[in-house]
């Protein structure tokens, strides 16, 4: 009972101390609110590359166009090979004629060009479906040496490409949070700093009357930990509002309906979770390094 | 019944200055004690290993039962909690009146607020506040705040209180003032009460044991001793 009345002491003490020092506390916080923004950026953003580039790969066919003039014989000679192909997980046949009807439901002018066409300009072709994505080009390699294979073809390029650009922009902002939590915690700890020094007879007083050496240290801790949650309020707020309006803004397509976002609930939430997590734990960090350096007891 | 035992203490700082130098003293339960000596000799460095803010270089200094020389720093809280200090600069907390700034004593402690309240007015009513309880210590005088430092300090019933100059910063009067509520202190609650000061009158007024300290060491210990004690240990010098 005695260290739950502590405990309560210490809180109470906490939240008076981060209101009596009201302007140092807001710039604490405030550096936490932009820490934790990025933060939530970051996680937003790596968490849907993640989702992209897992649909991108799954979705991943090659599609084998074979030369216009293609016998019947070599037709049943690819479509045998692929059935021993250990890669290979599934294939379809499409005839020119399929991709012509597709063709045209796509746009008028396709459909006015082809039509006005005598002849189907278009290739016959084996859309495939491989079981691992990482074999991918492999698998295309092997396909192209047919000799009536035109081209296979996977998107080659593009997908590095996306994938390539999402990771540095991940990366970029993982090194921007990092330096940023670092700024924030040195700030807190500045805060927590400051505290101490106008707390000097409070403490003095603590330590004559026979208070614990955790029992002195807590309150401050506390502050830390209470100028983080507070710093995380913000950011909590624009991740749920913001994410949800871009969701349902976007119908969770981004530039294609390839790049699909991740449905907002629970994921708003796990953020949230994870931006308390985080600021609370910046704010002790900073309290924790205050304590330790000018603290002494 | 030996509340403080002190053998072959030593404090040498870090710079090789000696400032307690194999000082050895008992002192018993319910003892007045005061200790003297002039600015630099070393009284208030035994005073505060009394109370672990200093801890001895060699020796030891036994207080209540706890060998402060063998005291870790996370164990401290443990002696402090059977002892209460009273310095010359009172070390109120500003922004909280009379009740409030003895209740801290008890607060930082974790007592339960119904133990604290009749604890803290005993305290109060035992220095003569009990009409200012309310009152800030910038309302009171210099005399009024030290007094409340003594209510701070006795208001968890130590068996030890140790009085640092806790009359310096005061007029003759409310010296004797003050002087009469320790006596009180030690009378009615068997506290005994070191007390370092500079005060010669109020030492040879008062007639009790008198510990003399010249360059760290224990050059007199005398019961019912005076002031004029110290300056005749000087003199010989």
């Amino acid at each position: 009972m005695r260290a739950v009345r502590i405990l309560n002491r210490s809180i109470r003490d906490s939240f008076k101390s981060v209101f009596r020092n009201l302007s140092l506390s807001t710039a604490s916080i405030a550096c936490t609110t932009i820490t934790l923004i990025l933060v939530a950026i970051s996680l937003f953003l790596s968490y849907n590359v993640r989702e992209v580039t897992n649909t991108l790969e799954h979705e991943l066919t090659i599609v084998v166009y074979l030369k216009k003039e293609v016998t019947k014989e070599e037709k049943n000679k690819i479509e045998s090979d692929l059935k021993t192909m250990p890669n290979v997980d599934s294939y379809k046949i499409k005839t020119k004629d399929e991709w012509k009807a597709e063709m045209k439901k796509e746009s008028d002018t396709l459909e006015i060009t082809l039509e006005y066409l005598e002849e189907n300009p278009l290739l016959d072709s084996v859309i495939v479906t491989v079981k691992d994505v990482k074999d991918l080009k492999v698998t295309a390699e092997k396909i192209r040496q047919y000799d009536f294979v035109s081209s296979a073809e996977y998107g080659e390029g593009m997908v590095e490409n996306i994938i390539g650009i999402f990771d540095a922009v991940s990366i970029g902002t993982f090194g921007i949070v990092i330096a940023l939590v670092l700024v924030t915690a040195f700030l807190i700890s500045n805060t927590i700093k400051l505290t101490i020094f106008s707390r000097k007879t409070q403490i003095e007083i603590k330590r004559l009357v026979g208070a614990s050496n955790t029992a002195i240290k807590l309150p401050f801790i506390f502050e830390g930990f209470i100028l983080g949650i507070l710093g995380s309020i913000i950011p909590i707020i624009i991740s749920i509002y913001g994410y949800t309006v871009l969701y349902n803004q976007t119908g969770g397509y981004v530039f294609t309906k390839i790049i699909t976002l991740v449905r907002p609930f629970p994921f708003v939430f796990i953020v949230s979770g994870f931006l308390v997590l985080v600021g609370s734990c910046v704010g002790m960090l900073g309290s924790w390094r205050a304590v330790r350096k000018y603290l002494k007891i | 019944m030996k509340l403080i035992k002190v053998e072959h203490a030593y404090k040498i700082y870090k710079n090789g200055t000696t400032a307690v130098a194999d000082l050895s003293v008992s002192i018993d339960k319910g003892e007045f004690v005061f200790v003297i000596g002039s600015t630099g000799s070393g009284k208030s460095t035994f005073i505060k290993m009394l109370y672990r803010e200093e801890k001895p270089t060699k020796g030891n200094v036994i207080v209540g039962g706890i060998n402060v020389a063998k005291l870790r720093n996370s164990k401290v809280y443990k002696l402090r909690r059977k002892l209460g200090v009273v310095f010359q600069d009172f070390k109120l907390l500003p922004k909280l009146n009379v009740y409030e700034n003895v209740a801290f004593a008890l607060e930082t402690l974790g007592l339960p607020n119904e133990e604290i309240r009749p604890k803290v007015i005993k305290a109060i009513e035992s220095v003569g506040l009990k009409e200012k309880m309310r009152s800030l210590p910038s309302e009171l005088s210099g005399g009024e705040q030290q007094r409340v430092a003594i209510a701070r300090a006795i208001v968890n019933e130590p068996r030890l209180l140790i009085c640092d100059e806790p009359t310096g910063n005061l007029d003759p009067e409310t010296s004797k003032e003050i002087m009469k509520i320790l006596d009180k202190i030690n009378k009615e609650s068997e506290t005994t009460i070191i007390m370092a000061t500079h005060d010669k009158e109020l030492v040879n007024r008062m007639k009790k044991r008198v510990l003399v300290i010249e360059n760290g060491v224990l050059v007199s210990d005398t019961k019912k001793g005076s002031y004029k004690v110290h300056e005749s240990s000087k003199d010989s010098k």
